[in-house]
């Protein structure tokens, strides 16, 4: 158990600058996932923690102690790889024991550890086949175990479940949330989907043009996101942004769309000013007595729920409708959103108000 | 910086090192060594006697070195020419699902893998008057037959041009077949629809689509047209006479048996100077793939 | 739909599919189809001329081959051209036949083949793994090398080998052999491991392996396909080689084809055609077995060899 400091990171590859003076503290046992669009850094990031990228200043420490210089084995760290990056030579016994035999493990303690890691992974039967002969499930496993018997202080993964099909993905994505519980080590998970984020964090740091957006746990940065990108970037359908203005009773009005924010929404000083409002489908109802009207212009039903989207003179909001209401194009509505679940943003800078 | 790590970062540079060596003395060091001795009056052996140019001069003045360039024009686009037409014509006609296609294939490529020193023999041995198919063509009826194009001072170029293009086409047919094989089989379907017979597909189509694969086999073509020499040798001597002299075999004589390095050296040089010429745009069209 | 209906419809489908398959066999045999094998046809006819007439010459008598013509095949076979290209023609000083060159010929590839592949897949693996800085550059000056002319450098190489005191030996043409094969053989390795993802390079990183265990453990055993296409090309153009071997080989070292030229071009009195055939296949016999052997491996070699970059 130990946690990673990360010191005014600057990384330059290529002669762009990807990370600019990042500050991060990892806590000793947290799932602390780097969510982000492609191209923000993350990945950048993660392989710089793992020694594999060279930092061009600052300082990274790992367990307290500096590894900015240190080669990726001293690290104690272990990895996992987005197309897992098993020896296809190798059986799976010699692929999780190739690392151990290099640092000269004696060889009981590595079979010790690999029956172990083969035993918590489901792996004891496969331990003698290539890689070539496993299903894309069981290759993602043997790339786990592999890290797993580094015994490592932190265990890095870089986008594991993005080679996998969709099922599967929630299969494994359960797995590791279980691991998770049981071994209690520190974990740093890069990924793209947002779900994985959500599901598997005990914090997200929202990452954009190599700059953390927000670090929060994902209630936090769902609800509360602080600014316009990270709000945009979690949730799906995506949250509804409506340029309007913030009179000087705190009322926030956009044409035909008028509501005044609860208390927790803004902070108390944000009057008389241009804003944008955001709001999330499952926070706008159509209801009967509800105070604003509008058209509905697209329906997609999902199964489980349909989302509605509602023409409000010059703005459209999506809706989370989760009863069997029949609606079609053109219906005139009415609908109500929940003015204590939505947030104000600055119109120039895109950050919360 | 740990001193493991210090050796992870010098490790590569050391593996390298042959690599290294080999393009600083092999080839840049000889390259410039060469440049040197053409302006040197070395004849044995290499001299430090600085004369400028006038091996260049000198050069241009022989008579033996003029045909040889001349004879390495005209077999040049000769060469290239043939192989290209035909190699497409191969690959395309082969590409047309006809049965045996892994037989066809084996009997045009073979040639490539025997030597130009085989190569040149046998077709001498075929393009012989008196003997081969000069005599053979006799025999079958039609008594006032020759071919004696390889001891023709005119004419010996071309056996070499028949025997080498006969070596090479196999080649050019199977890199253009490789290519004509990548492209998208969808652009057929759609030339279907609009009714676009295949022989304008081909030509006007899918040629421009090979542009990558036919600079490829232009640029293989152009330099074993510089090289050629084994061809020659076997086939010709350069014979009759001096008549099918190559530049390559000009160097080779004059640095081995008539020992003159200085003017060899100045033929090495010139014959550089097309491959260079050819190499520039390539290099520059990669890097400018490379920078995208 | 009743049945009755059905009943009536099928022999309408039946006969339209008939006319269907009709015009596809009728296309079969279109003059275009017809032109198409007969220019193939006549082309491998041009093809195999040679080795026809080779084949059919090295068995025949010189009292045949005076009588009948190249073409015709031979009517009282004999192996004695072979025995004499063999064993007792004259090559230059000796009079031992060709199995001298071809006992050279080996000595010469083996070592050939071996270390230029050792040193190309080094080399291609350093270069797309660990990326030195100026290697790229370094790289492409060994790429634009291979095309210049071997005239360009042979002297120096000379003086260089002579200096060394090596100069007409076994070493030294296999290390002229290393230097302009290394090249070609680079490339292909380069290339190869370019195609091999570099998270698995990553990984090995991380398990704490260092440059020459990552290329021992784990990128040479994944390198067979190449390494294998790339003996094929090394073999065939080591083993084919003149000029090199002319020049640096010595005396005792001559391969196959320098000898083979001695023979064919430098008797004197009556050239006896059928040991020079004989001859000539059996200087073609290795790469030209290899090539026959090893089929879709050797156009795989071109295919890799020309796709530069």
């Amino acid at each position: 158990m130990a946690n990673v400091n990360l010191r005014k990171l600057n990384i330059k590859l290529g002669g762009k600058n990807i990370i600019r003076d990042l500050d991060l503290q990892v806590e000793p046992g947290e799932f602390l996932v780097l969510l982000g669009p492609s191209g923000c850094g993350k990945s950048t990031l993660l392989h710089s923690i793992a020694g594999l990228v060279d930092a061009d200043a600052g300082s990274i420490e790992i367990g307290g102690r500096d590894m900015t210089d240190a080669d990726p084995s001293e690290r104690g760290i272990g990895m996992v790889f987005q197309s897992y990056a098993l020896y296809p030579t190798m059986s799976v016994q010699d692929n999780m024991s190739f690392g151990l035999k290099i640092a000269g493990t004696p060889k009981a303690e590595i079979k010790r550890r690999v029956t172990d890691a083969a035993a918590m992974l489901q792996l004891d039967a496969l331990l003698d086949r290539k890689p070539s002969q496993l299903s894309g499930g069981q290759r993602q496993r043997v790339a786990i175990g592999r890290a797993l018997v580094r015994q490592a202080q932190v265990f890095l993964f870089d986008e594991p479940l993005s080679n996998l099909d969709a099922k599967l993905r929630a299969e494994l994505r359960r797995e590791l949330k279980l691991l998770h519980q049981n071994l209690g080590s520190t974990m740093i998970y890069v990924t793209h989907d947002q779900v994985e984020a959500m599901t598997l964090a005990s914090r997200i740091v929202v990452m954009q043009g190599g700059q953390v957006q927000q670090i929060g746990t994902p209630l936090e940065v769902y609800e509360r996101p602080a600014n316009r990108f990270v709000a945009g970037f979690l949730g799906a359908p995506a949250m509804a942004f409506v340029d309007g203005e913030l009179d000087g009773e705190g009322r926030f009005t956009a044409g035909e769309l008028a509501l005044t924010p609860g208390p927790c929404c803004c902070a108390a000083d944000a009057r008389g000013r241009a804003a944008v409002l955001g709001v999330r489908p499952e926070h706008v109802a159509i209801r009967a007595d509800g105070a604003m009207r509008g058209t509905v212009s697209l329906v997609e039903p999902m199964g489980n729920h349909q989302v509605v989207w509602i023409r409000c003179g010059a703005h459209t909001l999506a809706s989370l409708v989760h009863d069997d209401a029949a609606h079609a194009p053109g219906q005139a509505v009415r609908f109500g959103v929940d003015a204590n679940r939505v947030s104000l943003f600055d119109p120039q800078s895109g950050n919360r108000l | 910086m740990t001193a493991r790590r210090q050796l992870t970062k010098i490790t590569p540079y050391t593996a390298l090192l042959p690599m290294f060596v080999t393009v600083l003395v092999g080839y840049i060091g000889a390259a410039v060594w060469t440049l040197g001795m053409s302006m040197t009056a070395s004849r044995t052996f290499p001299s430090s006697r600085f004369i400028g140019l006038a091996q260049y001069e000198r050069l241009f003045d022989n008579e033996r070195w003029m045909l040889s360039l001349h004879n390495l024009a005209l077999y040049g686009v000769l060469f290239v020419l043939a192989c290209l037409v035909i190699g497409f014509l191969l690959a395309v006609f082969i590409d047309q699902n006809v049965t045996g296609e892994g037989v066809l294939r084996t009997v045009f490529l073979y040639p490539y893998a025997m030597s130009f020193v085989a190569t040149g023999l046998v077709w001498q041995w075929l393009l012989q008057p008196g003997d081969g198919i000069d005599s053979a063509i006799r025999m079958l009826g039609w008594h006032d037959f020759t071919l004696g194009w390889i001891v023709d001072q005119d004419m010996a170029i071309y056996t070499v041009v028949i025997a080498t293009v006969w070596q090479a086409s196999g080649l050019v047919m199977a890199l253009m077949l490789a290519g004509l094989r990548g492209v998208d089989p969808e652009i057929w379907k759609a030339a279907r629809l609009d009714g676009i017979p295949a022989w304008r597909v081909y030509l006007q189509i899918v040629l421009p689509m090979l542009w990558p694969t036919v600079a490829t086999v232009l640029l293989l073509l152009a330099t074993a047209v510089v090289k050629l020499y084994d061809a020659v040798v076997a086939m010709t001597q350069g014979g009759p006479g001096t008549a099918s002299e190559v530049p390559a075999k000009f160097i080779m004589d004059h640095l081995f048996l008539r020992s003159n390095v200085g003017l060899a050296s100045a033929g090495a040089v010139v014959l550089l100077v097309p491959v260079l010429a050819l190499l520039a745009p390539y290099a520059y069209a990669r890097s400018r793939k490379e920078a995208a | 739909m009743n049945v009755n209906s059905i009943a009536q419809r099928l022999p309408a489908a039946a006969a339209g599919e008939q006319s269907l398959a009709r015009s596809r066999s009728r296309r079969r045999i279109t003059a275009a189809r017809i032109g198409i094998y007969a220019f193939l046809f006549t082309a491998a006819l041009f093809f195999l001329l040679p080795l026809y007439v080779m084949i059919v010459t090295s068995f025949k008598t010189m009292d045949e081959i005076r009588r009948s013509g190249i073409f015709a095949l031979p009517l009282a076979a004999t192996l004695e051209p072979w025995r004499q290209a063999w064993s007792t023609v004259c090559t230059g000083a000796a009079c031992e036949g060709l199995r001298t060159g071809f006992a050279n010929s080996v000595a010469i590839a083996v070592p050939s083949t071996i270390l230029p592949i050792l040193i190309g897949a080094i080399n291609g693996y350093a270069l797309s793994f660990w990326r030195p800085r100026y290697a790229n550059l370094l790289f492409g000056v060994l790429m634009a090398g291979a095309f210049v002319p071997v005239q360009v450098m042979i002297y120096p190489l000379v003086r260089v080998l002579a200096l060394a005191g090596v100069f007409g030996s076994l070493p030294a043409i296999v290390l002229v052999h290393l230097v302009f094969g290394m090249p070609m053989m680079t490339m292909l390795f380069r290339n190869y491991y370019c195609s091999v993802p570099h998270e698995l390079f990553q990984a090995a990183r991380v398990d704490g392996a260092g440059f020459w265990r990552i290329f021992v453990r784990i990128m040479l055993p994944m390198s067979l396909p190449i390494i294998v296409v790339a003996a094929i090309i090394q073999v065939t153009g080591v083993w084919n080689d003149y000029i090199l071997g002319l020049v640096f080989a010595g005396r005792e070292n001559l391969p196959m084809t320098v000898q083979l030229n001695n023979v064919i071009n430098t008797t004197t009195g009556t050239r006896l055609y059928n040991v020079n055939m004989a001859a000539t296949i059996l200087t073609a016999l290795v790469p030209l077995t290899l090539y026959f052997a090893s089929g879709r491996w050797f156009v795989r070699g071109i295919a890799a060899g020309a796709v530069k970059g």
